[in-house]
């Protein structure tokens, strides 16, 4: 199929962009079109008005600044995949993010256009939930910044207004030598999984855990985090008594289901996974330590 | 002598062009005047249509016409297809509509026919048109079709039942009374769509000149479309061509004249204009043929030391809304059952029936797998119930070399007996287990345990009758140009075919492979043709190839005989020309050309007749059978039910392998189209008979990650039915891969009692397997 | 909703190293205007979704699937088609004559997008393994092959790369 008509803009700065997103009607905007395009060529979505952002140059790249990291959102995958500041300061996702789609789609997919597509069972707005993300939007009555936690408002839907850009992504790394690790499951290679964990945890000096963060994808309308589990990782010893208890916690969330996998699967992959996470993510470290 | 080029992996003359992005398949075509087409497709899958208007679809700037049944219908016999093969005993009005009339009977139907300057104009227009419906409740599933007050698929019919049969022989029913061991087996199959990565499509394309219309078509059929297109279209022979470009797949999915390519042919008459229409993948769902539900439910027993003695069952199988080509998938699929065992007696009773569904035909493998499955399931059970090993119990049941050529009782579809001519089974059997490596499997078992993961080993057997006839035909044709060209009603789709092709024709004509021009697919270069089913075409094809080579070998070899008085015997074929063995003197086959083609007004030399150049219709006696052995190991997890596959073996036997590299592809891309049916390929549908998977992010086709390595061995165990010695593969790796696959599930788990009835398989399904297991073994 | 109203856009980029223009809709993708108005045939579209990768070109270098791109936003970008790989004078290139080798294209409608995301794979990482390459390749469906050859097509073409190298 071929999509429907659309009048088409590419403004070069975000100012125009905004402009033009505050004046037109039945308007997206065109990220990298990993997912839009597709959908437009099935006529899924029909907007009358596509304002494509790749040409604002602005809008990409990735910095640090104490600590805190900042993506713009137009920061291609496969960029964020190969990035050596990303890559040590969050190396968490070069791991999930060769499990993003498949080469020629991390090319053009933005991290700002998977956040904004909020599909509940990718990995980047996982991320962002796990690192307590600050997204940052803008329009043209001014900037402001959402938590991840608020930023999805339905399902597969952000909370920005019609005339809002999300511009960049911001949050503050986890102590180098943190622990980490992203698990999937699903069923080839690069799709949307069935359940996905991540999870970062640090020690203390004394070698018990003193912070941790866990989260799901795939299970809720949104990715979420379990709260209740990394609780119960706070001030335990590493190891498999402390992440099948912890585990265990994932159980018990409320899980969507669909034509093919059941709410009740996907609660007990919820716990295979958050023990796998966890599980590969210490593992790593005693396998560098040995 | 020792054959030149057959037997050789020689380089394939299609990979040039199509390495380079410069072979042309039908969408590349792109003549002056082009128009396109879009179909409007009934939204439901069962309904009334009140009315179709097109008024505001008109209108639209660059629709050339909005068209309905009505309006082709001054240039049609008829508004429905004929079913395709020749099936006795259906009932009437199954045949698709080339438009819908008044009713719809599956999602995907089409309604309307927009052609417009573009495709995408087009598919605006189609939304424009405003068709309204009233809805019908619809045929869900085949078991529901034959419930007492299930509704009526389509309204003109008295009910759902295309077709009922029963097949078998021997006495079952005494057997079973004294059997020592009995399992009973409900078994859920599906097999999805085909799924070339080109879908279909057309172009017709009439000539002003000639007055000629040439529908260019990717289609596995080429003459079997024209024939059916003249007379739908009330034309003849010469105003009708159809032609083939590069086809980029077929599978079954385009073995068939569809209404589209009927409206597109028609629209294109009645405006004068060239009109294509490609099918996108969404259609490819919604209107391509599959091979989709059976439902098995049978019983098996077998003797205190696990030999076979009787099958009997039932089969339901869902035929779809239409009856396109006949109900061959259904009884392909009841005489695949016995395979390549001794099963004394066996009795069937087969109900076809209509859903709204898009019609099943035979996609890759045609019925084959589903009896295949049914016989390895059978094995496994009888073997649990019988404490027998696995493997074991299929040694024991095989049917013997010393019984060789083997008739079972039963007939194939075209009536003739069903015989197994040639193979080793015992032999192919105990390679495939060695190669496999059957020993080390307890260790790389434990190796396994110690990571977390269940191995599991499993086997399968298949049979597959290949070469169907009639006939194919072949013309081989030395021109004055010295060039040797091959013309053929058989259709290659992606297999090699034109190489190996080439092959048989250098062998007699001593000419390279690669100077060979094979010209498939052309109505207008031979009358005659069956084209690409069955795996049949190096078999039937290439057997008339091979006959009509000899015969322009002996015609040339005559005139140069003449030419250098000698004896014929003396006269050698090499590089393209004809010489006097061990001399210096010779000709070319340019020459000999020349001499056979004659001057105006003088004599051929004496005992020459006109033109190197001779066509063959070979016909083959019955299907020649080529057994097939997977040997599979895999590994599941426990935890989330995900089976990945370690080691894959194949022994497969391909009678004499023309070109052995092309063998084993056909083999690779068999399996691996069947592993898509046992572990991951699922066409859904709601309780509406909506379409829920059209999207191949939904519909799930392997990918190179899921995939092992194929280890493929090739047994050539001579046909005696076809002068080349050939059986065909094309389908062949799909026939035992599900059946290893599940066993191998089962092995894993260490499960027994035929847990696992229904596949695809999915890893949710397996999980709960696991988890009754160990509740039940708790308990 | 008609497309009366539809705006063309000029389009000028360099295709193949060959500096080319054009004139589309702005709801034309990539592979369409490739296929259809540089009547550069070779890009195949095999879904227009985003999952077959049949269309995969190279776009400044880099692998994309050119359904999932509009022609618009490709003015001033270099791509590369199949037709690139090799002029049509010449022979084929180490990868075109290994997948002839190996056998790696049946039907070779899925063939085009598989050798140009091989360009990419191949140059970011010369020796690969072969389950890197069935990762990186996880993004081509195809159907006739089982993927195996191709594989073996890729490796072998890796090693003659690197010996080229050398
Ligand atoms: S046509 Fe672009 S991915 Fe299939
Ligand atoms: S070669 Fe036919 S799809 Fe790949």
């Amino acid at each position: 199929m071929k999509a429907s008509p659309f009048a088409y803009f590419a403004p070069d700065t975000l100012q125009e962009a905004l402009d033009l997103l505050g004046s037109l009607d039945n308007a997206k905007i065109l990220a990298g079109g990993q997912s839009l395009m597709a959908m437009l060529n099935l006529r899924y979505a029909m907007p009358d008005q596509l304002v494509d952002i790749n040409g604002i140059s602005d809008l990409a790249g990735i910095t640090e600044q104490g600590g805190r990291l900042s993506i713009g959102a137009m920061t291609r995958q496969r960029v964020l995949e190969r990035d050596s500041l990303l890559f040590q300061k969050a190396p968490i996702f070069r791991e999930a993010l060769l499990q993003v789609g498949h080469i020629q789609t991390r090319n053009r997919g933005t991290i700002g256009g998977s956040l904004c597509h909020l599909d509940p069972a990718a990995e980047l707005p996982a991320l962002a939930m796990l690192y307590d993300a600050t997204l940052i939007a803008r329009s043209a009555k001014g900037e402001r910044a959402l938590p991840m936690a608020e930023f999805p408002a339905f399902y597969m839907t952000p909370a920005l207004e019609p005339d809002e850009i999300l511009t960049r992504i911001d949050f503050d790394a986890w102590p180098q030598d943190s622990h980490f690790a992203f698990v999937e499951f699903s069923r080839r290679h690069g799709d949307f999984a069935i359940v996905a964990a991540g999870c970062l945890f640090s020690l203390s000096p004394s070698g018990t855990i003193e912070r941790a963060a866990i989260v799901l994808g795939g299970v809720g309308a949104a990715p979420m985090r379990l709260t209740e589990a990394e609780n119960s990782l706070i001030g335990q010893v590493p190891g498999r008594a402390a992440f099948e208890a912890a585990a265990r916690a994932a159980q018990d969330i409320e899980a969507m289901e669909d034509s093919v996998y059941s709410a009740q699967y996907r609660c007990h992959l919820s716990e295979v996974m958050t023990r796998r996470a966890l599980t590969k993510a210490w593992d790593r470290h005693q396998e560098r330590a040995a | 002598m020792d054959p030149r080029f057959i037997g050789q992996s020689v380089r394939r003359q299609e990979d040039d062009s199509l390495l380079r992005g410069t072979g042309k398949f039908v969408d590349d075509l792109d003549p002056h005047g082009l128009t396109h087409a879009a179909f409007l497709r009934s939204p439901v899958a069962h309904g009334r249509i009140r009315s179709i208007d097109t008024s505001f679809a008109a209108q639209v700037p660059g629709v050339i016409a909005v068209l309905t049944l009505a309006d082709l219908r001054p240039v049609l016999t008829s508004d429905r297809l004929p079913v395709q093969f020749k099936s006795d005993g259906l009932p009437p009005n199954i045949g698709p509509y080339i438009l819908a009339k008044e009713e719809v009977v599956y999602v995907g139907e089409t309604v309307a026919l927009v052609i417009a300057e573009s495709r995408a104009i087009a598919e605006d227009a189609v939304a424009l048109i405003d068709l309204d419906i009233e809805e019908l409740d619809p045929v869900t599933g085949c078991q529901q079709a034959v419930q007492p007050g299930a509704p009526k698929a389509a309204l003109d019919r008295s009910n759902n039942i295309y077709a009922q049969f029963d097949m078998g022989y021997g006495d079952v029913d005494q057997t079973f009374a004294d059997a020592a061991h009995r399992v009973s087996l409900a078994l859920v199959q599906h097999r999805g769509g085909a799924h070339p990565i080109e879908g279909r499509g057309v172009l017709a394309h009439p000539d002003p000149m000639s007055g000629q219309m040439t529908v260019w078509s990717s289609t596995q059929q080429a003459h079997e479309a024209r024939g059916f297109l003249i007379e739908l279209l009330g034309l003849d022979e010469t105003l009708l061509r159809v032609r083939t470009p590069e086809v980029g797949g077929g599978f079954g999915a385009k073995y068939l004249l569809y209404p589209e390519e009927v409206s597109v042919t028609a629209a294109s008459l009645l405006l004068g204009r060239p009109i294509k229409w490609i099918e996108d993948r969404r259609e490819h769902f919604l209107a391509a043929i599959q091979e989709r539900d059976q439902f098995w439910d049978v019983e098996a027993a077998c003797d205190a030391s696990g030999k076979l003695v009787g099958i009997r069952g039932t089969m339901i199988h869902d035929g779809g809304a239409y009856v396109p080509q006949g109900v061959n998938l259904a009884y392909n699929a009841a005489t695949a059952v016995p395979g390549p065992y001794d099963l004394p007696n066996y009795k069937l009773s087969v109900q076809a029936v209509a859903t709204n569904k898009v019609p099943t035909i035979p996609v890759r493998g045609a019925g084959y797998p589903e009896g295949t499955f049914v016989m390895e399931r059978v094995l496994d059970a009888l073997a649990d119930a019988a404490g027998l090993d696995r493997i074991e119990i299929r040694r024991r049941n095989l049917i013997p070399v010393s019984a060789m050529p083997f008739s079972t009782p039963l007939k194939s579809r075209s009536g003739s007996g069903i015989t197994y001519d040639s193979g080793d089974f015992h032999a192919m059997y105990e390679q495939a287990l060695k190669e496999i490596d059957l020993d080390g499997f307890a260790d790389r078992k434990a190796k396994a345990a110690q990571a977390g993961l269940l191995r599991g080993i499993g086997v399968a057997c298949g049979i597959k009758g290949t070469g169907r006839g009639p006939y194919e035909s072949a013309t081989v044709r030395i021109g004055k140009s010295g060039k040797v060209t091959v013309f053929t009603g058989a259709m290659p789709m992606g297999q090699g075919l034109k190489t190996a092709l080439s092959q048989i024709t250098a062998e007699s004509l001593g000419v390279d492979p690669g100077d060979i021009t094979v010209v498939c697919g052309d109505t207008n270069t031979i009358s005659l043709g069956l084209g690409g089913f069955a795996s049949r075409q190096t078999v039937v094809a290439g057997s008339s190839v091979s006959v009509a080579a000899k015969a322009v070998r002996d015609q040339a070899l005559h005139i140069a005989a003449g030419l250098f008085e000698a004896d014929v015997g003396d006269i050698e074929l090499v590089d393209g020309m004809a010489r006097v063995k061990g001399t210096e003197i010779q000709t070319s086959l340019k020459e000999l050309a020349k001499i056979a083609g004659g001057s105006p007004g003088y004599s051929l030399p004496t005992g020459v007749t006109p033109g190197l150049e001779a066509t063959e219709y070979f016909m083959p006696t019955g299907l020649t059978y080529g057994m097939g052995v997977h040997a599979v190991e895999l590994e599941v997890d426990a935890e989330t039910g995900a089976v990945t596959l370690q080691r894959y073996v194949v022994v497969n036997d391909c009678g004499r392998a023309i070109n052995p590299k092309i063998v084993v592809g056909q083999i690779h891309g068999g399996v691996v189209h069947a592993i898509g049916n046992a572990l991951f390929e699922f066409m859904g549908y709601d309780e509406q008979a909506q379409p829920t998977t059209t999207t191949l992010a939904d519909y799930l086709m392997p990918t190179a990650p899921e995939i092992p390595r194929i280890d493929v061995h090739l047994a050539e165990y001579p046909s005696p039915l076809n002068p080349l010695g050939v059986k065909g593969v094309g389908e062949a790796g799909c026939l035992p891969t599900a059946g290893a696959i599940v066993s191998a599930i089962e092995n894993a788990l260490g499960a027994k009692n035929n847990m696992i009835q229904r596949i695809p398989v999915m890893p949710q399904d397996l999980f709960q397997f696991i988890q009754q297991g160990k509740q039940s073994s708790a308990a | 909703m008609t497309n009366s109203a539809e705006t063309l856009h000029t389009v000028a980029l360099t295709v193949n190293d060959v500096p080319r223009e054009g004139t589309c809709v702005a709801r034309q993708n990539l592979a369409d205007f490739l296929r259809h108005d540089l009547h550069l045939t070779g890009t195949h579209v095999g879904c227009e979704h985003g999952v077959c990768g049949a269309c995969t070109v190279l776009v400044d270098g880099q692998a994309v699937r050119g359904c999932l791109m509009l022609a618009v936003q490709a003015k001033g970008r270099s791509v590369t088609t199949i037709e690139g790989l090799t002029r049509s004078d010449q022979e084929l290139g180490v990868l075109q004559e290994a997948f002839s080798q190996h056998h790696a294209l049946q039907c070779g409608f899925c063939t085009p997008g598989i050798l140009m995301t091989l360009v990419e794979v191949l140059q970011d990482d010369p020796d690969p393994s072969e389950m890197a390459l069935r990762e990186a390749l996880s993004g081509n469906l195809c159907r006739c092959t089982g993927y195996q050859n191709i594989i073996d097509a890729a490796l072998a073409a890796a090693a003659a790369l690197r010996q080229n190298q050398k």
